[in-house]
């Protein structure tokens, strides 16, 4: 007979036995386990916040923050820094475009629905291979982050924007290739492969069957990527691939706080603005 | 606690102002320790009166006292002091899913403790006995370290029930405490609830859908219409008449209470943009 | 003679639409697009002739072919081995400190009532946008001048960005809990905090936690490359032997960073599904 089981006529609750919490033990496990596993990743990483309030490092951090007010604003350094801001949205609009041509066949190549041979059963071995080739080319690019394709193309073309522009051609191509691949195969694909079965081409079958089905959906996250795109490119320029990280970079090197608030609150306004007006593009799509 | 109304009008907190009132010029005295059940159809104001007494409500006409006291004149400060005295367990138990049972019931505790004493007993409950004793008395003191979304409608119901008697409440505003129980644990229910008020000479008033239980367990019923009192009389007083005309239109639910739906709410699932 | 209406070769009727309609919005998305495009292409001076060329072929195809030889000199992968466990500490110590200080900035953030003034809510949501724009690998190369060279720099940098993150996601997630348990609670005169810790975290918390592991899987990517501005891990392991053009030793680094990734991607799938009984 448990303690419980002598609980039965309500308002009897003087007999109870006093129970501990069968958690507790487990809690104190997990506390100190959490401890012991976030000593050494501390350790690790040199987390030593007091560091930031010694005076070796105040004084130049203070003096660098007192240096944001006020911003630059010399229509010279403007001018600069407006052109730099253009060239940061249009290495990410290129990248884009460029990665938009190298998706599109990547994804058009591995949509299994588009597959001929698998309407009558199982896939040939040569589509399936050539299908699940173009998956991992999309994979392997899309695993590479950007910034170090940044780094090898910059080493190969040198400095400026034809590395950033490759880079998030790159990355960006195999990201989308993946996702469009995977919107595409999402939806309902009777309308593709009914236009199979009659004697279509695939092509023909992807533009009267898949794309119109999905294309608000895949342009809404193109947009998107867009909007991600403008991030990275500004990122890469610390890397030497051109725009306004590149611009940031030197002037936080030259401690001139001043010039690095002018950028900041204009890549913040630029972030700012791509994210309004692909909020409102994918809403209109919608 | 000693109870009076006097002309109150009430209206949901999101209505217009020139909406009709949910309650209109409810007037009702309750004396310390006395036990009430108010009645009527489902859209009557009683879920709007409890609030009212509960002070979750502001009244939009007329006079609320509440042992001896305005509680909307009063700081701010000893209106929460108030509010702590008293306990309004609303018709959906207010229990977290993933909270234990444990924790949910001693949370009944919480205006009387201090803000580390609370924060403490997260992370080892309080007072395990006295949890385990209220639960008892709705027979489901096995459930003590269970996770709320683990037990049924019923037993999440007999949890907020058991709830209230863990606090320290002199005044115990229940709303619909059965709607989840078979009749025999209803039965049960409210012996265990009336019994621990009037051990502890708090106050009870309650809304039920079930008549026939609210007339045999209770001294004194309310009854509700359309947002205005139908009458106030001794359990014996009432007649079938009176029943059939507070329940008119709605004779079905005079017979057959409707049930509580038996979900807990869920948040959704993350979707989450990721440029990476 | 001449008939009343003159006819066209066409009823109009019959003709389909007209491809450019000022009216017509998808129509002028595209026409920018492509405005856009073309100006991006034409003010970049791209030299994509010259990566195209023989010569930058060649040298790309025996950059990429030396990427894929990888070195397994055991004192170079003692050093691979404590670079990839500090970007593996940086993401989870760093994404820690957001989960803190995003929950700190999301409850000042919410408007977590009807009758809740929520006096705090507009600055702070300002707060978390301001660094939430601002990309990781910014913040790093801003806090190099007070937190130096290092790790620490870095996993200061994935903390602040994140935050920013999570301190919006987690406000929406507390701005849109179930009430009713909070109300009972609130109608006993319970304080705010403790209606937050008693009601309304335990209803989000697997919410929280969710978005945490998401944003881990992310910061382990970040964490990989911070370094290149200096701020410790791989990143700064690779930008070194990269510089070198020493090639094996890269290919080694960028596979221990692909391992590492797929690793924290399995861990974090994993705790979600645990979290989810």
């Amino acid at each position: 007979m448990t303690p419980n089981s002598m609980t039965n006529s309500p308002g009897s609750g003087t007999t109870l036995a006093t129970q501990r919490d069968p958690a507790w033990m487990g809690r104190v496990f997990w506390f100190l386990a959490a401890i012991a596993i976030a000593w050494p990743m501390l350790v690790a990483t040199e987390f030593k916040p007091w560091v930031l309030f010694e005076p070796s490092s105040l004084k130049p951090t203070l003096k660098f923050l007192g240096d944001f007010v006020p911003p630059k604003v010399e229509p010279g350094f403007l001018a600069m820094v407006a052109k730099e801001t253009w060239r940061t949205v249009a290495i990410a609009t290129a990248g884009i475009a460029i990665a938009f041509l190298i998706a599109v066949p990547l994804a058009i190549i591995s949509i299994r629905v588009l597959s001929v041979s698998a309407l009558t059963g199982r896939m040939n071995l040569l589509p399936a291979s050539v299908r699940y080739a173009a998956r991992t080319i999309a994979i392997l690019l899309r695993s590479v982050p950007e910034l170090i394709w940044a780094l090898v193309f910059v080493r190969v073309v040198g400095l400026g924007p034809t590395a950033g522009v490759l880079a998030i051609a790159l990355t960006y191509g195999g990201m989308l290739g993946k996702v469009y691949a995977e919107i595409l195969e999402s939806g309902e694909p009777h309308a593709t492969t009914s236009l199979l079965r009659n004697g279509s081409g695939r092509l023909q079958a992807f533009f009267y069957g898949l794309l119109p089905q999905n294309s608000a959906e895949l342009t809404s996250y193109t947009v998107y990527r867009w909007e991600c795109a403008i991030r990275s490119s500004a990122v890469l320029g610390f890397v030497g691939a051109g725009g306004l990280g590149q611009q940031m970079d030197t002037s936080m090197k030259m401690f001139a706080g001043a010039e690095v608030a002018t950028m900041l609150l204009v890549f913040i306004a630029l972030v700012w603005i791509a994210d309004s007006a692909s909020a409102w593009l994918r809403k209109a799509l919608a | 606690m000693k109870i009076a109304l006097s002309g109150i009008d009430s209206r949901h907190p999101a209505a217009r102002p020139d909406s009709v009132p949910a309650i209109r010029n409810v007037s009702v005295a309750i004396k310390e320790g006395e036990q009430i059940a108010v009645i009527g159809a489902s859209g009557s104001g009683k879920t709007t009166l409890l609030h009212v007494i509960a002070c979750a409500l502001k009244p939009s006409a007329g006079h609320l006292n509440l042992g001896e006291r305005d509680p909307w004149s009063l700081p701010t400060r000893e209106l929460q002091a108030l509010r702590g005295r008293l306990f309004l367990a609303p018709q959906t138990p207010p229990l977290p899913p993933r909270q234990r049972v444990v924790t949910a019931v001693l949370a009944g505790r919480l205006p009387q403790q201090s803000f580390i004493a609370s924060v403490k007993s997260l992370f080892y409950p309080s007072d395990i006995p006295g949890a385990e004793m209220a639960l008892a008395r709705f027979d489901i003191a096995e459930k003590l370290f269970d996770r709320v979304d683990r037990l049924s409608g019923g037993e999440r119901q007999r949890v907020g029930l058991a709830r209230a008697l863990a606090s320290n409440a002199s005044l115990f505003l229940v709303d619909e405490p059965l709607s989840a129980l078979d009749p025999t644990r209803s039965k049960q229910a409210i012996a265990s609830l009336t019994e621990a008020a009037k051990e502890r000479g708090a106050t009870l008033v309650c809304t039920l859908h079930q008549v026939e239980t609210a007339l045999a367990s209770f001294p004194r019923i309310i009854g509700m219409k359309d947002g205005a009192l139908a009458f106030d009389l001794p359990a014996t007083q009432v007649t079938r008449e009176m029943l059939h005309a507070l329940y008119a239109n709605k004779l079905d639910e005079l017979n057959a209470p409707m049930p509580m739906s038996d979900e807990l709410a869920r948040p959704a699932a993350p979707a989450v943009m990721h440029c990476r | 003679m001449t008939p009343k209406t003159p006819s066209a070769a066409n009823e109009t009727y019959r003709l389909p639409k007209r491809l450019f309609d000022a009216r017509c919005r998808a129509c002028w998305f595209v026409f920018g697009l492509l405005c856009l495009t073309v100006a991006s292409f034409a003010t970049l001076d791209l030299q994509l002739a010259k990566i195209f060329s023989a010569d930058s072929a060649a040298r790309m195809g025996k950059f990429l072919l030396e990427l894929t030889s990888p070195t397994a000199d055991p004192t170079f992968l003692k050093k691979l081995w404590v670079a990839t466990f500090e970007t593996f500490a940086m993401s989870l110590v760093g994404t820690a400190i957001a989960a803190t200080l995003g929950l700190l900035l999301a409850l000042p953030a919410s408007k977590t009532h009807d009758a809740d003034p929520a006096r705090g809510r507009g600055v702070t949501r300002l707060l978390l946008n301001a660094l939430r724009s601002i990309p990781e690998l910014m913040w790093a190369a801003l806090l190099l001048i007070s937190a130096g060279l290092g790790p620490f720099a870095g996993t200061l940098a994935l903390g602040l960005h994140t935050a920013g993150v999570l301190g919006r996601l987690f406000a929406e997630a507390i701005e849109n809990a179930p009430q009713n348990a909070a109300f009972a609670l609130r109608a006993r005169g319970v304080s705010e905090g403790r209606v937050f810790l008693y009601a309304t975290l335990p209803q989000v918390l697997p919410q929280l936690m969710s978005y945490t592991l998401y944003r881990w899987e992310n910061n382990i990517r970040a964490a990989a490359v911070l370094g290149v501005v200096g701020g410790g891990g791989l990143g700064q392991m690779l930008s070194f032997h990269m510089g070198l053009f020493q090639m094996p030793e890269t290919s080694s680094i960028l596979i221990a960073m692909m391992l590492l990734v797929a690793l924290v991607d399995v861990a974090s799938y994993g705790a979600r599904r645990v979290m989810q009984r």
